[in-house]
C-alpha cells in the first residue's frame, strides 16, 4: 500500500496509520477510501491526492 | 465622547474597532510599504458580538476603540475567523479580559487556536454552512480552508448583509479612511493584487471553487469588511470579479524580466531582451533582483504572461538574491508562464542551468535554450539577447491568442 500526497496542502495520507479522527481505520489502502473522503487538513477530496 | 481613540461606525449594528499599524515594513516577509491595519469588528445587536482580534502589537488600541462604545465586558460571543495570530494574537487576552459566554471557531480553528497558546476557555467549533442566531443576530459561517489556512472562514451576518471575509480581499494599506471609496484607486489596485499574489496566488483553484460556492448562496451583500486594509461598500461584484479573473492567471503581453548582475553584462543582456520584448510587441518589465523586494516582484508577476531571469554565476552557483526571489516565487504557484533564463558567467557558468531548472519546476515553458554569454557581451551577444526577447514575445503572443482567444494587457 502507498502513501498519497494532498497537492494542496501536503498533508500525506499513511495508509498503515489511516485516519481514525475521520472514521477510517488503520490498514486502509487509499484506494479504498470512500468517494467522499477529504484530506483532513485542508478538506481537499481524493482527486487532488497524488501518489508519494 | 471623551476617548482619542475610537470606534467607527460601518453599518447600522456594525462598528470596527480594530489598529492601524502606519509602522510595519515586514509582515513575514512581505514588504507592507503602505503599513496596514488589522481589523476586528463588533456587531452591536442585543449582546454584542467581536470578530476577530488583533496583532499583539495593537491590543491596546482595539481595547480602548471597544470602550468608546461599549463596556469590554458585555462582549457576549467571540468569533475567531482565522488562526493566524495577527487576528487570532489578541484572543487570550480578550478572552481574560471580557470573560466571554463563548468563543467561535471553525473545527480546523478550533483545534488550531489552543497549539498557539492557551485560549483560557473552551472553543465552540462551528460547521461550514452552519448559522446561528446570537445576540439577536443571524450569523452564517463559511469555511473557506486553504484560503488562505486550514482553519480560514468567513462570518456573514444577515440583517446588515455584511461579509466579515477575514483575509480575503483584504489588503496591507494603512488609512485614516476605513471605506474603499475613500481612497485613491489605483493604490487600491496595487495593494489588492500585491496582497493576492504574495498570500493566496497559490490557492487559486480553491478560491475559484470558493467563489462559485459563495456566489451559489446567494447573500444578499452590502458590505465586503475584510481584516485587513478598507472595507468594502460599493462595487462589491468588482472586489469579488477581480478575485476570480486573478485566480484564473490568464497570460498577458506582459513580460517581467528578474536579473541581478556583478559587472552589467547580464544587466545588459537584460536591456537588450527587453528591447526585443517590446519589439515584438510585449510589454516588459525589468526588475533588478537585489533592488526589488520578493514581494514587490510578484505583485508584478500576477498579470504577467512571461518571466525571464537572469542572472550570473557567482562561486559555481546562483546569485543569492534570484536564489530568494525563486525560492519565494515558486512556492506562490504562479502559471501559464512562458519565458527563459539568461546570464553572463566567467569560467565554470552553472547558473543559468539553475534558473532553468526552477523554472521548469515552476511548469515555466522555456521558449529556448537559455543564453549564456562569457564575460562581457558582444554586439554579436547582445543581438541574440534580442533575438530571445523577440522569439519570447512571439511565444506570448501566440498563447495569448490560444489560451484567450485575445490578447490581453
Ligand atoms: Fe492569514
Ligand atoms: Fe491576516
Amino acid at each position: 500500500m502507498r502513501n498519497y500526497v494532498c497537492q494542496v496542502c501536503g498533508y500525506v495520507y499513511d495508509p498503515a496509520v489511516g485516519d481514525p479522527d475521520n472514521g477510517v481505520p488503520p490498514g486502509t489502502a487509499f484506494e479504498d477510501l470512500p468517494d467522499d473522503w477529504v484530506c483532513p487538513v485542508c478538506g481537499a477530496d481524493k482527486t487532488e491526492f497524488a501518489e508519494e | 465622547m471623551h476617548d482619542a481613540l475610537r470606534a467607527q461606525q460601518i453599518t447600522d449594528r456594525v462598528w470596527w474597532v480594530g489598529a492601524i499599524d502606519w509602522d510595519i515594513r515586514d509582515f513575514h516577509g512581505y514588504m507592507t510599504g503602505r503599513g496596514t491595519t488589522w481589523n476586528a469588528y463588533l456587531i452591536l445587536g442585543d449582546e454584542p458580538i467581536l470578530i476577530d482580534t488583533v496583532k499583539p502589537s495593537g491590543k491596546a488600541e482595539m481595547m480602548a476603540r471597544i470602550a468608546s462604545i461599549i463596556d469590554p465586558a458585555s462582549i457576549r460571543y467571540v468569533i475567531s475567523n482565522h488562526t493566524e495570530m495577527d487576528h487570532s494574537g489578541s484572543l487570550p487576552d480578550v478572552v481574560r479580559a471580557v470573560r466571554p459566554a463563548q468563543l467561535f471557531a471553525s473545527q480546523m480553528g478550533a483545534k488550531g487556536l489552543p497549539a498557539h497558546f492557551d485560549v483560557g476557555m473552551e472553543i465552540t467549533p462551528v460547521k461550514d454552512l452552519e448559522t446561528l442566531t446570537l445576540g439577536g443576530g443571524t450569523l452564517t459561517f463559511v469555511e473557506t480552508r486553504m484560503v488562505h489556512w486550514p482553519d480560514s472562514m468567513f462570518t456573514y451576518f444577515a440583517e446588515d448583509q455584511v461579509l466579515f471575509s477575514s483575509d480575503g480581499f483584504g489588503m496591507h494599506l494603512a488609512s485614516q479612511q476605513r471605506f474603499a471609496d475613500e481612497l485613491p484607486a489605483e493604490v487600491l489596485d496595487q495593494e489588492a493584487a500585491k496582497y493576492f499574489a504574495n498570500i493566496l496566488l497559490l490557492f487559486s483553484p480553491q478560491l475559484t471553487k470558493l467563489l462559485d460556492k459563495v456566489a451559489g448562496l446567494n447573500l444578499p451583500l452590502k458590505v465586503i469588511a475584510p481584516d485587513h486594509g478598507p472595507i468594502f461598500r460599493e462595487g462589491l461584484g468588482e472586489v469579488i470579479g477581480r478575485y476570480a479573473r486573478w485566480a484564473e492567471q490568464k497570460p498577458t503581453m506582459k513580460a517581467v524580466v528578474l536579473y541581478d548582475s556583478m559587472w552589467d553584462s547580464t544587466k545588459l543582456m537584460a536591456k537588450a531582451i527587453g528591447e526585443g520584448l517590446a519589439e515584438g510587441g510585449a510589454d516588459p518589465r525589468l526588475l533588478w533582483a537585489r533592488g526589488c523586494h520578493r514581494s514587490h516582484v510578484m505583485g508584478e508577476l500576477l498579470d504577467a504572461g512571461a518571466l525571464l531571469v537572469g542572472g550570473p554565476t557567482l562561486n559555481n552557483g546562483l546569485f543569492p538574491t534570484l536564489a530568494d526571489h525563486l525560492t519565494y516565487m515558486k512556492g506562490l504557484r504562479p502559471r501559464n508562464l512562458v519565458g527563459a533564463a539568461f546570464g553572463s558567467y566567467g569560467w565554470s557558468g552553472e547558473a543559468v542551468k539553475l534558473i532553468e531548472e526552477t523554472l521548469a519546476a515552476m511548469d515555466v515553458e522555456l521558449v529556448q535554450e537559455g543564453l549564456r554569454v562569457k564575460w562581457v557581451p558582444t554586439a554579436d551577444d547582445l543581438l541574440r539577447s534580442r533575438q530571445l526577447g523577440l522569439a519570447v514575445a512571439q511565444r506570448m503572443h501566440e498563447v495569448c491568442t490560444t489560451r484567450n482567444g485575445a490578447i490581453h494587457r
